[in-house]
């Protein structure tokens, strides 16, 4: 594991949800076509494009998380138990729940460790993401938006996987939320061993996180590259125009 | 607004505690024995010595409303619980599976929500043969499906969200997802069904045994001795009214309290 390059690679994925209603009327969607990349051991891959454009569908794929769909291709992962975070922390958190009981549960699941070790854990991996031992009795509802996405990373990370997929973590955010939310998934992948694949409609958000970069137009990669590169030289008219839509 | 409710939930709360009360002395002391007969005071009038006076048989009416408001409460309770409990079981499988068990499942279901559920009640126990327990699995019967419904549409609903997806790539097992991460998060959504669920549930079980057809004499019960008074209405009309009261009161306190219940069950 530690002699790899690649954490993840992906050839010539296609994606293709078919829906057949009531009296066989068939209906497709081409999601993606003919997905091709990796992602490198350490590095953040940035993911950019429209909304719609396939962005989640991709990340979906990768962990196996589509129901309904025709896929093609082939995706290849060199680390186990890949995790991901979500856009929404109001979502992807049980309101049910306590937040001590959210980062055990995949220990529980995983089912190695004892109550005390399990409790150690989540204590760490808390302070770990910033936030306080105290905070593990408290439920999704009484944290903030910001904190909530703290604990989604603690969640993901808690298992400690070597490959992140983090799709829009910081878009529901605050502006100087999310300044603190991106130094701290800089910060987890050098202490952890972390790659990422970053999503983002954001191309600021991406230029300050990113090492390389990716660009999507309706289901395909039509650019890819070093984000220095991709951003003062875009190749494709496509990448121009988000470029300067927000005036970069 | 919110004060509204919160006064609704807090008269509720309390004529359901006083009923409560009530049924817990009936279960373990009466002023008389509810079934002893005593042919010298036949119809007395409430005195003190007979606080809701006697009915035909001179059985001493406040030892039976005690008695049958308890026996009511209970019929009440496993008929909702059992409901709740194949309501949430099958619910909770069409709403997290979907596909064709969930049409199978909805479409029976819609089946038989479509018969009036008295007429049904009727019909079960025509096949099951009256008495206590019997009515219970009855009115069981008949609550699953308002229940399965609410479940399954709650579940779906909640399946969708990220902590779901979240929890299964996780390697969470899909009934630990089901039962234990999204169960939890519809049950403040069912308290308020719950309690309507329970009015429901007195009020069919005092009309069933109105009409002979559920708890059997000589044991009382609100609906059968709601029967038994209004034959001597004129003479004894006291019989009714403490036994429609305690009905009412029975009905009015779980109302108020899914009132107050309802539309805060979202966290």
């Amino acid at each position: 594991m530690d002699q790899i390059e690649n954490v993840l690679e992906v050839k010539g994925l296609s994606v293709r949800y078919e829906d057949r209603s009531l009296f066989g009327k068939k209906t497709s969607f081409q999601a993606l076509t003919d997905v091709s990349f990796e992602v490198r051991r350490g590095e953040i891959l940035g993911l950019v494009g429209e909304s719609g454009c396939g962005k989640s569908t991709l990340s979906k794929a990768i962990l196996g998380m589509l129901d309904r769909a025709t896929v093609t291709g082939e995706i290849r992962h060199f680390t186990p138990r890949p995790q991901m975070v979500f856009q929404d922390p109001f979502g992807s958190l049980n309101p049910a729940k306590t937040v001590g009981w959210i980062l055990e549960e995949p220990l529980r699941v995983y089912g190695k460790y004892d109550a005390e070790e399990r409790r150690r854990r989540v204590l760490d991996m808390l302070e770990r993401v910033g936030l306080e031992r105290s905070q593990a009795d408290q439920r999704p509802g009484q944290l903030s938006g910001g904190q909530r996405q703290r604990v989604s990373i603690a969640a993901a990370l808690i298992r400690r996987p070597r490959f992140i997929i983090a799709d829009e973590p910081v878009s529901a955010l605050d502006v100087t939320i999310q300044a603190q939310i991106l130094d701290l998934l800089w910060d987890l992948r050098r202490e952890l061993d972390l790659s990422y694949l970053f999503i983002s409609h954001d191309l600021n958000v991406v230029y300050s996180i990113c090492d390389r970069v990716m660009v999507m137009e309706k289901g395909r990669i039509i650019e890819q590259g070093a984000v220095d590169e991709v951003y003062d030289q875009p190749q494709h008219a496509y990448t121009k125009k988000l470029l300067n839509a927000v005036q970069f | 607004m919110i004060d509204t409710k919160d006064r609704t939930f807090r008269v509720g709360a309390g004529i359901t505690a006083f009923m409560l009360v009530l049924i817990l002395l009936g279960a373990l002391w009466t002023p008389y024995d509810p079934n002893a007969m005593n042919a010298a005071e036949k119809m007395a009038s409430p005195s003190l010595r007979h606080l809701f006076g006697t009915d035909n048989f001179g059985r001493d009416i406040f030892s039976r409303v005690l008695q049958g408001t308890g026996s009511t409460f209970l019929i009440a309770l496993c008929s909702v619980g059992l409901g709740l409990l194949a309501g949430l079981l099958i619910g909770g499988l069409t709403g997290f599976y979907g596909g064709w068990v969930d049409e199978v499942l909805m479409r029976l279901n819609d089946s038989v929500t479509a018969f009036p559920s008295l007429l049904l009640a009727l019909v079960l126990i025509a096949v099951f043969h009256s008495g206590r327990y019997n009515i219970i699995l009855a009115l069981g019967i008949i609550f699953i499906p308002s229940f399965a419904r609410i479940v399954r549409t709650e579940v779906a609903r909640q399946k969708a969200l990220d902590y779901v997806a979240n929890a299964k790539l996780m390697g969470v097992k899909d009934m630990r997802i089901l039962f234990v991460h999204i169960m939890p998060n519809i049950l403040p959504v069912l308290l308020s069904s719950v309690a309507i669920g329970f009015n429901n549930a007195v009020l069919a079980e005092a009309s069933m045994s109105y009409l002979g057809l559920g708890v059997q004499p000589p044991d009382a019960s609100l609906g059968r001795m709601l029967s038994e008074a209004q034959t001597y209405l004129l003479r004894a009309p006291w019989y009714a009214l403490f036994v429609g009261l305690a009905i009412v009161l029975l009905v009015l306190g779980f109302g108020l309290l899914s009132e107050g219940l309802g539309g805060d069950g979202h966290a």
